[in-house]
């Protein structure tokens, strides 16, 4: 879906004297309808190849809990979980995201654990980056259930924060790991 | 009112809400991503607006022509900023914008504009002050007492160098603002701290009437000190709508323009001597220093700092106008550079005369400012050494030894920052509902949250039973948030509108307990004829008794910043140490403990208050270890305009912090005062010291990275 | 970002079809974490973006007698956390391990890493990758804190690979596949040092992708070591690869490489020298530290970067020594 035919490709870039292109999947460069898997839901919008993730999800989509911040994979504030792993929304392109399990933060719900624990340790000043790095605190428990404090300051390298609000982070990380469990458990 | 209510706080001991650690009440909504700031807004119709910036530091626009970027399909309207003959005077200068139906649009946009500049000469570093020409513009000498005799007949003399370079706020959500400009309507979501004072800033040059400006502000992603104005964007904004016939335009600047001109805190590099006797009493400072501010040049820092009492002094200060954009106040402005360079000499001084710093900062305080006075830096000094573990941990820079070496350093802050103008307002509802008002703004520091507690506090209610709006600028009358006036000037206002609304309920409640107005009091939801607790009503049957020919009581109150009442004050104090290990191989800092004492009088929410020391001092160590604003002189361009080479500090880089809030009844007498500076000063100062301690030689420039730190052991000259 | 089309196509001869010959045409994006940023900043203005992340070959890591085999696709993560790369290939898995972004890490691939672009901030604000204005080169008297030490010119970025050094190291081997066919080149061929404005940092064509890295087998003791200024995201300021072939207690052969200091990965000879026949000592590693840059021709700004160089050949080497062989 919200593919093309190789037809829409041929003569975009010279290719003197090569065999003439495999069929291939080729979209744009003009806004293509695709699909999105957000948050268990499928959701329909039409984007240029060259949209952000990022971008799309807080332009086409309303969906503002990803930030944008450096816009350049470098701070995290646009984190999400793509196929069970954190990455920068800003460095992926919407149309790559097909087929792909999106979580935002929209999706963990008002009373989810990793929130709660962030509000527990004011863990959240001006709160720009705590989206991001709720994402990103959820992406690593998921994989690490029993972190200790020196697994969470380098499972969270990839977040910035400029009102500093670590010290809080630090701590809610670490009660959001016994709450998620005890979720489980019960 | 027949008689003005006692507004002063309740005591300390019987304070049932305010003191208490409530959690932020914006919290669940800013940690579940569901706080709307205004650069999340989707309005139907809105434009994204985008800038073309200045690639070069200082030249002429010779022509510009826009007619490509008007004829691209999805171009709504294009305003040119800087005409033919401009002459433009810093790197990332805005040239001109365009608003698009998408950012996609607007940037393919921008790129077809064409403009032709006369390059022009520039100065874009100012390090080196024997390169600042006709730049630098010498402030008057400022001489006290004799400082040439004094130096003279001093027993240690001590000399160095230090600089703290410029350094970007680097707020998350970037300037800008969702703006819409109809007829002689405006209506505005920016971000900003100022949200009553931002239509009389923009209103005279769109000239629209400033009633007709209406601001709606729910959350700011970080402003410490740079969003006090609507900026020029602002303006950019609102004539892209109108050109585009009233839609919303979209304007926040993109992460490198924002690096390059939303503000940054000045520079300032100096040469200071010290002079005083074996004992550690210091006789005499001298500053010979320069810094800049960008194009308006640099603001002369305190000198000396908070020590300012020295009986000799020489003090010199050159203002170097550099071609880069102007800087903006940021958190305690030209103090951080004060305290960095005070602070830096007293500890050569200490080490030069062979004595511990902690002596010579104690036996110095004297020189201290009466608000807040000696003693209490003798106070906090010596807690901050127990703490930081200063007697058993702190060695003389000349008795280390290995690869990893650890150091203690200590610096001091103080900021008078009294409580601003604003005024509240209380309305109790017939059912018992309360809705407390101002056109105020929370940055983050948790004001919403200290508000409701007075509120409530006065009440005798619960904090959920107060509802509060705050960010539109059709309530009454908020101050800008900075400057650590915020907490004291909306504390004290709720306090009294809130006086003044109870004092109008106690006036329908009093008839039916048989009892005068001023014989009743607010305690745990209900009203009560003082010393008769039996004498009582609920909270709602009492106002039920709100005649329903008035429907609501309704009352503001205003803090006076000539006349605070006692309720709040300025100058809160604080001392900090860092604890680092250096790598002497490598030269990288580690702090393993950054410990810090700071009073801000009455605390009305200790959680928070300690949130907001532990946000300046990571801010601090981050600044202290890797920020700096890099410019090539060459070509006059900033290029660490990015988050990557713009280094921030993160989860990992701040080791362990302890915060002492120093809540004692002689701090609380005092009533509230602000503290998103005073913890923000002394960092800079605290980590250069305690490098200096470790590895026995002075860095003199921050940030304190392995370049700095191996120029000094190894003796180049940075 | 300029607008371009974006292809997906699913096996390798797909791919390579949609590649053109010359440079700008096409890119390949893979994790996206560089690709995105060049876009975004018309570094790279590409009419057509491939996106080989559907392409099932390049994807794993597997052992064989001959060695290890990394597919192009493999993450950091992946590389990072491979029980056989970390004891057969240490100093990779260090290398993977040292980024100290989550996001990076679970994003980038080892494709991706060999083929990112330079983070010369000259280079990223649209100057050039060789940064010249009227003639010559804008580094050498410019803001150079972070560039090169070796080399000497006309190129003063530094390769931004982190795995580069340890694959040098290694002795890997790196395929390259285009619509014509296959070729593999030495790892330490792979990195050039471009001459003018018209060449790349590496010997990849236009039409070719990466498609996957063979380390041979062979019992070495190796490492990384990285100094980093940060502990969050952050980039090396300077980083060594060491491998060891030892006889016995006493080293063999060696191999050592440096990053981050150079236009490419920095094969030391001087510093393999110095330690053949030696046993491991913090003397010996010291006096390696020193041979590693004893060529080094610091600009005016980066000095430090010689000590630091020094100082991670020394630990790479007292780290790699400590490992089982």
């Amino acid at each position: 879906m919200g593919v093309g035919t190789g037809a829409l490709g041929t003569g975009l870039l010279e290719r003197e004297g090569e065999a003439a292109p495999a069929p291939a999947n080729v979209s744009g460069p003009g806004a293509v309808p695709i699909t999105l898997n957000i948050n268990g839901k499928p959701m329909k919008l039409t984007v240029e190849p060259r949209v952000t993730l990022l971008d799309a999800l807080r332009n086409h989509l309303d969906l503002t809990g990803a930030k944008r911040v450096c816009d350049r994979g470098a701070c995290g504030a646009c984190t999400v979980i793509l196929n069970g792993k954190t990455v920068y929304s800003c460095d992926v392109l919407a149309i790559d995201a097909q087929g792909k399990d999106i979580q935002t933060i929209e999706g963990l719900g008002a009373n989810n654990p990793v929130s709660a624990a962030f509000f527990n340790h004011d863990a959240q000043q001006c709160g720009y980056c705590t989206p991001g790095f709720v994402m990103a605190c959820k992406g690593f428990l998921d994989h690490h259930p029993n972190p200790t404090m020196e697994d969470v300051k380098h499972g969270l390298g990839g977040n910035l924060c400029r009102c500093g609000t670590y010290m809080g982070v630090r701590q809610a990380v670490l009660e959001a790991s016994k709450n998620m469990k005890g979720a489980k458990n019960g | 009112m027949a008689n003005t209510p006692d507004y002063s706080w309740p005591p300390m001991e019987s304070r049932k809400v305010m003191g208490k650690p409530f959690k932020r009440l914006d919290g669940p909504l800013k940690s579940t991503g569901r706080a709307k700031y205004t650069s999340d807004l989707n309005l139907k119709g809105m434009l994204f607006a985008v800038y073309l910036t200045s690639p070069y530091a200082h030249a002429r626009i010779t022509s510009i022509d826009t007619s490509a970027a008007e004829k691209t399909p999805g171009v709504k309207s294009v305003y040119v900023i800087s005409p033919a003959g401009t002459e433009i005077q810093w790197f990332g200068r805005e040239v001109a914008a365009v608003a698009a139906t998408s950012e996609e649009i607007a940037r393919d946009a921008v790129r077809k504009i064409k403009v032709d500049y006369e390059v022009m000469p520039h100065l874009v570093k100012e390090a080196d002050l024997s390169k600042a020409g006709s730049k630098g513009k010498a402030a008057g000498e400022k001489i006290v007492g004799d400082p040439d005799k004094a130096i003279q007949e001093a027993e240690v003399v001590s000399e160095g160098t230090y600089g703290i370079p410029m350094a970007d706020h680097v707020c998350l959500e970037p300037h800008g603002c969702v703006i819409q400009w109809q007829g002689d309507q405006v209506q505005a979501w920016p971000s900003t701290q100022f949200v009553t004072g931002w239509a009389g800033s923009i209103a005279p040059n769109l000239k629209v009437p400033a009633a007709n400006v209406k601001v709606k502000m729910d959350y700011i992603g970080g402003g410490f000190g740079s969003k006090f104005s609507p900026g020029a964007w602002a303006e950019v904004g609102a004539i892209l709508s109108q050109k585009a016939g009233g839609a919303p335009v979209k304007i926040y600047l993109d992460r490198a323009t924002e690096m390059a001109i939303a503000g940054h805190r000045p520079s300032d590099y100096g040469k200071i001597k010290i002079a005083g006797k074996k004992d550690g009493t210091i006789t005499t400072f001298q500053a010979d220093s320069w810094g800049s501010g960008g194009f308006p040049g640099g603001p002369q820092p305190p000198l000396p700092y908070c020590y300012a009492n020295i009986p000799n002094q020489r003090i010199n200060f050159v203002s170097i106008v550099t071609n880069q954009a102007g800087s903006q106040a940021w958190r305690a402005p030209n103090n951080q550079q004060a305290s960095y360079l005070t602070c830096s000499a007293f500890e050569d001084f200490a080490a030069k005369a062979n004595l511990d710093p902690l002596d010579v900062f104690l036996k110095n305080a004297d020189y201290a400012p009466a608000r807040p006075g000696p003693d209490h830096y003798r106070w906090q000094l010596q807690k901050a050494a127990e703490l930081a573990e200063w007697k058993k941990l702190w060695k003389p820079r000349d008795q280390k030894s290995g690869t990893v070496r650890r150091g203690l350093g200590l610096g001091i802050n103080l900021w008078q920052g009294g409580g601003h103008s604003c005024t509240a307002r209380t309305t109790i509802h017939p059912d018992g509902s309360v809705l407390l008002e101002m056109a105020t703004q929370d940055l983050g520091t948790g004001t919403r949250t200290v508000m409701v507690q007075v509120a409530a506090e006065t009440l005798g209610l619960q904090i959920g039973q107060i509802k509060l709006v705050i960010g539109d600028n059709s309530l009454p009358p908020g101050g800008a948030s900075g400057g650590s006036t915020t907490v004291g000037g909306v504390s004290s206002a709720t306090r009294k509108s809130t006086m003044n609304a109870l004092a109008k309920l106690f006036e329908v409640a009093a008839p039916s307990l048989g009892a005068q107005p001023d014989e009743l009091e607010a305690v745990d939801g209900h009203i009560r004829v003082k010393g008769s607790p039996n004498k009582s009503m609920t909270w709602v049957a009492a106002c039920k008794k709100i005649p329903p020919g008035e429907g609501k009581i309704s009352e503001t109150g205003a803090n006076d910043q000539r006349n605070p009442m006692g309720l709040n004050s300025a100058g809160a104090g604080g001392a900090q140490i860092a604890d680092v290990t250096v790598d002497m191989e490598t030269g990288l800092v580690k702090i393993n403990r950054f410990v810090a004492v700071q009073d801000c009088g009455l605390v009305v929410n200790p959680r928070l208050a300690e949130s907001q020391i532990y946000g300046a001092i990571i801010m601090g160590i981050s600044t202290a270890l890797y920020e700096e604003r890099i410019f090539d002189e060459q070509t006059g361009r900033m290029l660490n305009q990015d988050m990557e080479f713009y280094k921030l500090a993160g989860i990992k880089d701040i080791g362990d912090i302890v915060v002492h809030v120093d809540i004692r009844p002689e701090n609380d007498k005092r009533g509230v005062i602000g503290l998103g500076e005073p913890p923000a000063v002394g960092i800079c100062a605290a980590v250069g010291n305690a490098v200096a301690n470790a590895i026995g030689v002075r860095v003199p420039n921050i940030p304190m990275s392995p370049m700095n730190v191996l120029n000094a052991l190894e003796g180049r000259n940075a | 970002m300029q607008n371009f089309e974006y292809a997906n196509p699913s096996t390798l001869q797909e791919a390579t079809s949609l590649l053109s010959a010359k440079w700008g045409e096409a890119d390949v994006l893979a994790g996206g974490t560089d690709l995105i940023s060049c876009m975004k900043d018309h570094l790279h203005t590409p009419k057509r973006v491939v996106n080989i992340k559907g392409i099932k070959e390049l994807e794993g890591i597997s052992k064989s007698d001959a060695g290890l085999r990394i597919g192009a696709l493999v993450t950091m993560e992946e590389l990072a956390t491979n029980a056989d790369v970390k004891s057969m290939a240490k100093a990779l898995s260090d290398a993977a391990a040292g980024i100290p972004s989550p996001q990076i890490r679970h994003m980038g691939t080892v494709g991706g890493d060999l083929c990112q672009r330079p983070r010369c901030w000259y280079y990223r604000n649209g100057m050039g990758l060789l940064a010249m204005k009227d003639g010559k080169s804008l580094i050498p008297d410019g803001e150079n804190r972070y560039h090169s030490i070796f080399g000497g010119g006309p190129a003063y970025f530094v390769s931004a690979s982190s795995l580069g050094p340890a694959l040098i190291a290694l002795g890997a081997k790196i395929k390259l596949v285009s619509a014509k066919g296959p070729r593999e080149v030495p790892a330490a061929s792979f990195f050039v040092v471009p001459q003018n404005e018209n060449q790349r940092e590496i010997a990849l064509h236009a039409d070719e992708i990466l498609t996957e890295i063979t380390i041979p087998a062979g019992a070495v003791k190796s490492a990384t070591y990285e100094v980093r200024q940060k502990e969050a995201l952050d980039w090396p300021l300077a980083a060594a690869s060491v491998v060891l072939h030892m006889k016995g207690n006493a080293v063999g052969s060696a191999k050592v490489v440096l990053g981050h200091v150079a236009p490419k990965p920095w094969d030391s000879s001087d510093a393999a020298k110095a330690l053949a026949g030696k046993t491991i000592t913090a003397d010996t590693a010291e006096a390696a530290g020193k041979a590693a840059v004893g060529s080094a021709q610091p600009l005016s700004q980066n000095a430090y970067k010689v000590t630091l160089a020094k100082v991670a050949v020394k630990r790479a080497l007292l780290d790699a020594a400590k490992q089982k062989a």
